[in-house]
């Protein structure tokens, strides 16, 4: 991850790495206060162009209100954004180069598929000709070629929110917002919209933001996430570092599932520790970068999938070990979760793909069970 | 079993409001149809039957003929109709801002600002327009204040005019103006305000694109709930109008019961009927042939 080893490739792949590239939004100590709250709090952020960006947190933590303020919906109590090197603090949002597609879709219900979409356009005043022309284009790109004269009352629910991407798109927005894109559809729909907002994310080359509370979303759709927390991001970076390196015991937890286990460092030897877990009987050792001392509390991550199950004790000592009972288990198909009982009374969640086909079940309730996982998977945390 | 049930039920809730409507609406409707096809006579019942001592059907259309000949009727049916259309104007103009300010406030100010609309209701409307009278008449409050604030040295003549109309119906109405628009901007989504704006639309054009079509219902609505019983309105034109102020409703109170020209008021009755049924059903028609255009 380090800056030295970046190639070209990644630098263009990765502008955020790249300390001379130009951010594309930025957002400087901005905060918005609703009398006494606070819903955003000094918070800095830089957004490059083309990255499908998302704002991830619990509700009420500030990220629609964020949102909104790159909208144009809310001005900043303090601080200032800039887009494409232009500061839009205080443009109305019918002038800001931006376009926002609503998590309710807010398509007009008095308006027809094509004049929802062609709405935009006419404030702009283009060229009825022409207005004719990008309108259908952009229908056949979200695959509504055809539905122009119908009324949004004689859409599904998929359909209305391609109409809704469609009239955010018609008018080649710098950046477009997405709040919740996916939140109204049900689970297929989901997966298959996801990978369409990508595809067309990519072919237009818009840089996105994403404001969403559903971690699965943001860690497909995104480039980078911001996880959000009482107004303030505590941790930017990309799925994959925020998902292995989470910094905190919040985004470990809100991101994925993840044990966390209290422990209290006993030796230390370069960058690895060996901790006292008392909820484990036994030690557990972790790598970690950060400056910690012999006798400091920390609290140890492990994520389910990291961890193997098995009914023979395993023999390799590279690898740190637990014992325990299945408590329960759940049969997804794909893969299985189990919930371990330690000696202690604590309980581990594991998951195992289910790699065999077999009709009898490899593990049953009350079996005793070996948990093993590589030392490198273990995180360390301390917030 | 249970689903006869049911339909004797939704049966019944459908037959009782119709059998209303037809003992009380239509039955009397056809009883001054027939008045006003007959000859005013100086008897018991003041008007000639219907069918004469020969057997034969005694139909006349001189009370049509009469009342679309003679200026003066005409006169006061176009004013009714004008100063109901006025009173609907300013009330739909003070109406909007209202609805929509109440549509938009919170929850429990929106309880509190709906049951002030509401609470004139509580005390009588004849009540409420003698004390309109006492308001506006040369010795009374709104005179009297504007007197001692210096505005004016002597008092203005606002009592028995159409000024004085105009303040009792847009008075008297608003609120049926007030409540459909509320029922139809209270649904309005603001994030379609939102998305207009986000799209272009400056605040004014958003509410000439998003909010006036979406609240046009209410809007109609409310236009015939205030437009309909003023243009027949006889209370307020009675005591807070002055001798010049013809409205249809003193006409035909007069008729009624001063000239006792049961015939005559009839078919003024009834042209007052076809002068607002006929709009609205042109307009319904309009309406919905619009809506399946758009539809389709």
């Amino acid at each position: 991850m380090g800056n030295q080893t970046a190639t070209n490739k990644q630098l263009t792949e990765q502008p955020w790495l790249d300390s001379t590239a130009q951010p594309f939004i930025v957002i400087e100590n901005v905060s918005k206060h609703f009398g006494d709250f606070v819903a955003v709090n000094n918070v800095n952020l830089n957004i490059y162009k083309g990255e499908l960006f998302s704002i991830l947190g619990a509700s009420g933590c500030g990220k629609t209100t964020l949102l909104r303020m790159l909208a144009g919906f809310e001005t900043p109590t303090s601080g200032r954004i800039l887009i494409d090197g232009i500061d839009v603090t205080d443009v109305p949002p019918y002038w800001r180069p931006v376009n926002m597609m609503f998590q309710s879709y807010a398509i007009f219900p008095h308006m027809t598929v094509f004049e929802n979409v062609a709405y935009g356009l006419r404030k702009e005043g283009v060229q009825p000709a022409e207005i004719e022309k990008r309108v259908a284009d952009m229908l056949e790109l979200v695959q509504l070629g055809g539905y122009g004269k119908r009324k949004p009352t004689q859409l599904s629910g998929g359909e209305r929110q391609r109409v809704a991407l469609a009239r955010a798109l018609v008018k080649r927005p710098k950046v477009l917002l997405l709040d919740e894109p996916l939140a109204a559809l049900d689970k297929k729909l989901r997966e298959h919209t996801q990978f369409e907002l990508m595809n067309i994310q990519d072919e237009l080359g818009i840089t996105f933001v994403v404001v969403t509370h559903d971690q699965e979303e943001a860690m497909i759709l995104s480039s980078r996430i911001a996880v959000m927390k009482q107004g303030g991001f505590i941790q930017v970076g990309m799925p994959k570092e925020v998902y292995e390196y989470p910094g905190s015991r919040y985004v470990a937890d809100f991101i994925g599932t993840v044990n966390l286990l209290e422990a209290k460092i006993e030796s230390k030897d370069g960058d690895q520790i060996v901790a006292a877990a008392p909820e484990m009987a036994n030690h557990v050792r972790a790598y970690t970068d950060l400056q910690l001392e012999v006798g400091d509390s920390v609290c140890i991550a492990i994520r389910p999938e990291k961890i193997y199950i098995s009914q023979n004790e395993p023999d390799n000592d590279d690898d740190d070990r637990v014992a325990g009972v299945i408590e329960d288990f759940g049969y997804f198909g794909n893969l299985s979760l189990y919930r371990v009982r330690l000696e202690s009374g604590r309980i581990i969640q594991v998951s195992a793909q289910n790699r065999r086909r077999s009709v009898e079940r490899f593990l049953e309730w009350d079996d005793k069970v070996f948990l093993s996982w590589r030392v490198r998977s273990a995180v360390v945390l301390t917030a | 079993m249970g689903q006869g049930r049911g339909m004797l039920w939704q049966w019944f809730a459908v037959a009782v409001p119709y059998a209303w409507l037809l003992v009380f609406f239509l039955a009397p409707f056809v009883i001054i149809l027939k008045i006003s096809l007959a000859d005013p006579v100086i008897a018991q019942p003041p008007f000639t039957p219907f069918i004469d001592d020969q057997n034969n059907l005694a139909v006349t259309l001189e009370n049509f003929r009469f009342l679309l000949s003679d200026r003066l009727y005409l006169l006061t049916y176009l004013n009714s109709v004008m100063m109901a259309g006025v009173a609907t104007l300013l009330c739909l103009l003070l109406g909007f801002p209202m609805a929509y300010g109440i549509a938009r406030s919170s929850p429990v100010q929106r309880n509190l600002l709906l049951l002030l609309v509401v609470l004139p209701f509580w005390i009588s409307f004849l009540l409420r327009v003698y004390a309109w009278m006492g308001l506006l008449n040369n010795h009374g409050v709104i005179n009297n204040v504007l007197m001692w604030l210096g505005v004016i040295d002597q008092p203005i003549q606002i009592l028995y005019t159409n000024i004085a109309i105009y303040i009792g119906l847009v008075y008297s109405y608003l609120p049926f103006m007030i409540l459909p628009l509320y029922a139809s901007l209270e649904r309005l989504d603001l994030d379609l305000l939102d998305a207009a704006q986000d799209l272009g639309a400056t605040p004014r054009q958003a509410f000439w694109d998003v909010t006036w079509p979406l609240a046009r219902p209410g809007v109609i609505a409310g236009c015939l709930l205030v437009f309909i019983p003023a243009t027949g309105e006889y209370v307020i034109p009675f005591l807070l109008g002055g001798p010049e102020s013809l409205m249809i409703g003193r006409v035909l109170f007069d008729e009624f019961f001063v000239n006792k020209d049961w015939p005559l008021a009839s078919a003024v009755a009834i042209i007052l009927l076809l002068l607002i049924v006929v709009p609205i059903v042109l307009l319904q028609r309009f309406q919905s042939a619009e809506d399946d255009g758009a539809r389709t």
